[in-house]
């Protein structure tokens, strides 16, 4: 046990050992403290004022003055149920936010992915195009918002028809004209309609609704939005046709595949993934618009019409001093992006230990 | 289409083809709508930018005046407060918030990708879930912090161009670290090893070996760091709400939003104010891509 080879051994081991233990731990400890103040200011920029959100929106604080008497679900209860304005200006929110949420989504989908696949069939001037449909996202939302608001103002009887209008009108195409964004028609069943006396005796008249439909001002929203970020989703969709390794489909073909098949079957369940990020990315890029609203219609659309989430609580926040309101509308506008990204999140990484 | 696949590849110019080309260059016609009536209205006079039945004609004359009242400013009416000074202000912003969020960045991309301790892509998941929270649920609280640390410090925070710039980078950490730590995560570990061998440490491996191979990447998250400070509106409105400190975007919001503007005024506001994006985007277009890619988070 404590022969002398043994002691040698022992020594062998430890000197080294410790020496290299020390610096090693030294370094580690160094590359922590390194890495400390962001993880600080992070845990406290994001995960403390997140929650300190949240405990502002169960207080009363809704005056200049800071008031945190506890009121429990006071302020999302007034968002949902009661019938007051904030009430109504909410319902409409999340049926903007829906209406929009889904048709940007759809028209960056579709238009991304047939410009990445039109773009992927040996095209001269790939990069030409590709600059081309891309150069939006390097603008601000606010520039997009002021020159789409310009190109999509109607004119009213003193100055004719401007914009697209204009130009509708020029080709002949006058039945198109439209009020865009300053529309302030909501398609939903009416109340007093057939179809919204049938709901209502089946105890379904919640849905004869202005704040069940669409309003036809967030179609303006979508052009303009589309606009900005359907480039990008054809930019995703163009690197994940690339990864696919041409075997795959030259041997698809080989075996008498028409293209039509080859994409059926080959392309666009490869591209899945792809997908999957680009509807997250895009939907939580939807869920948060904000700037675009502001500079495109800011004030302007009647009946809250292209009102959004993220306008109401910075208006009931900081123009209306409702911080606790605002707080609340914040919290749930959280909880939107959060069950979006936090699974985005996790399967990402998961995906990157593999 | 499916049928006249091969067929087109026998002739290389079958009616598939020019349909491809026809909706590839209508496409460019919508991308290009907005630029050109923004250039178009920017370069008419007052007098001819007022008849709006000629509002997709080229301008007969052409003339800056729009563009100098833009930056300006006009005192007499309609009165019309200048660019200039915003566009200043967000030079002031977007500059120190670049270098110093990449260089932090590029440091915890070091770390969190070379060092790896135990629970480092734990703490890695959590800081990126900052870059995807909606900014409005930490707005209230970030108020209040910078008026409390001014009560505090005697230093004044909100309302400076220095409070916004503190936002903007600790709010560009995540993304930052990510496209750091990504590109780093794939330089072989086996040169780190090696030269902690040879006796280099954490310092020196940095500075001597990944720093000289950081180029890349650091063009990347410098580009999207100053095109999102730039463009950034909602930091801008909230915490720089007085007119001196205004960035960029808060000015020209406020000039669109006024009615009296003449719209050819407004118009060159917007062509200023997307220019200096625009201009990294022309030069460094290839980099902007990546950093654009980075964002969905696959490195």
């Amino acid at each position: 046990m404590s022969s002398p080879s043994a002691a040698l051994d022992v020594a062998a081991s430890v000197v080294p050992r410790k020496r290299w233990l020390s610096k090693q731990n030294w370094e580690r400890i160094v590359s922590i403290l390194i890495l400390l103040p962001s993880i600080i200011a992070l845990a406290i920029f994001v995960y403390g004022f997140i929650s300190w959100t949240g405990f502002v929106s169960l207080t009363a604080w809704n005056t200049t003055r800071p008031d945190f008497t506890f009121v429990g679900l006071a302020n999302y209860a007034t968002l949902f149920v009661g019938g007051g304005i904030d009430m109504i200006r909410f319902h409409y929110d999340i049926r903007n936010l829906i209406g929009f949420t889904f048709f940007f989504l759809v028209s960056c989908i579709l238009i991304g992915f047939l410009l990445a696949t039109l773009l992927d069939r040996k095209i001269r001037g790939e990069g030409i195009f590709r600059s081309i449909f891309l150069f939006p996202m390097a603008i601000s939302f606010i520039v997009t918002g002021v020159a789409w608001r310009w190109i999509l103002t109607p004119g009213d009887p003193t100055t004719g028809a401007i914009g697209i209008n204009l130009l509708l009108e020029n080709i002949g195409l006058g039945a198109l004209q439209s009020r865009w964004f300053t529309d302030p028609f909501v398609y939903h069943i009416a109340a007093d309609s057939g179809l919204g006396q049938f709901l209502t005796s089946v105890g379904l008249g919640g849905l004869a609704n202005k704040s069940v439909g669409y309003a036809a001002a967030i179609t303006s929203l979508v052009i303009a939005a589309a606009w900005q970020m359907s480039g990008y989703t054809m930019a995703l969709y163009l690197a994940g046709i690339r990864s696919i390794p041409d075997d795959l489909r030259e041997a698809a073909r080989v075996d008498g595949a028409s293209e039509w098949q080859v994409y059926r079957h080959i392309i666009i369940p490869l591209l899945s993934p792809v997908t999957l990020t680009v509807v997250i990315i895009l939907a939580h890029i939807s869920l948060k618009i904000f700037d675009l609203v502001v500079s495109m219609t800011g004030g302007q659309s009647g009946g809250f019409a292209t009102d959004m989430p993220a306008v109401n609580m910075w208006e009931t926040t900081f123009d209306g001093t409702h911080f606790a309101q605002g707080a609340s509308i914040a919290m749930i506008l959280l909880l939107l992006v959060g069950t979006l990204i936090i699974p985005y999140l996790v399967w990402q990484t998961r995906q990157e230990e593999r | 289409m499916a049928a006249f696949a091969p067929a087109r590849r026998r002739k290389p110019f079958h009616w598939t083809r020019i349909l491809i080309y026809a909706i590839l260059i209508l496409f460019c016609i919508w991308y290009l709508v907005p630029v050109y009536i923004l250039v178009v209205a920017s370069l008419k006079s007052q007098a001819e930018a007022l008849q709006m039945a000629t509002m997709w004609n080229l301008p007969k004359i052409l003339g800056v005046r729009s563009f100098i009242i833009a930056w300006n400013g006009s005192t007499t009416p309609p009165e019309t407060l200048g660019l200039s000074q915003g566009f200043m202000n967000s030079l002031r912003i977007a500059i120190p918030a670049t270098i110093i969020s990449t260089f932090i960045g590029s440091i915890n991309g070091y770390v969190l990708s070379k060092w790896k301790f135990r629970g480092a892509d734990f703490i890695f998941t959590l800081m990126l879930f900052g870059m995807f929270i909606p900014y409005q649920s930490i707005l209230i609280p970030l108020v209040v912090a910078y008026q409390t640390f001014t009560s505090w410090t005697g230093i004044p925070m909100f309302s400076q161009i220095h409070g916004v710039i503190v936002a903007h980078i600790i709010y560009g950490i995540p993304i930052c670290t990510l496209i750091f730590r990504n590109y780093y995560s794939q330089l072989p570990t086996e040169m780190v090893e090696a030269a902690r061998i040879d006796g280099a440490n954490f310092f020196s491996i940095y500075r001597q070996i990944l720093l000289p191979l950081s180029q890349p990447a650091f063009v990347v998250v410098l580009i999207w760091q100053f095109t999102s400070a730039w463009n950034d509106f909602l930091f801008g409105i909230t915490l720089a709400n007085t007119p001196s400190v205004y960035p960029v975007t808060v000015s020209l919001n406020n000039i669109a939003g006024s009615f009296h503007v003449p719209y050819n005024v407004q118009m060159a506001a917007a062509l200023i104010t997307a220019l200096p994006p625009l201009l990294v985007y022309v030069l460094l277009g290839r980099y902007f891509i990546r950093g654009l890619m980075a964002g969905s988070l696959k490195g």
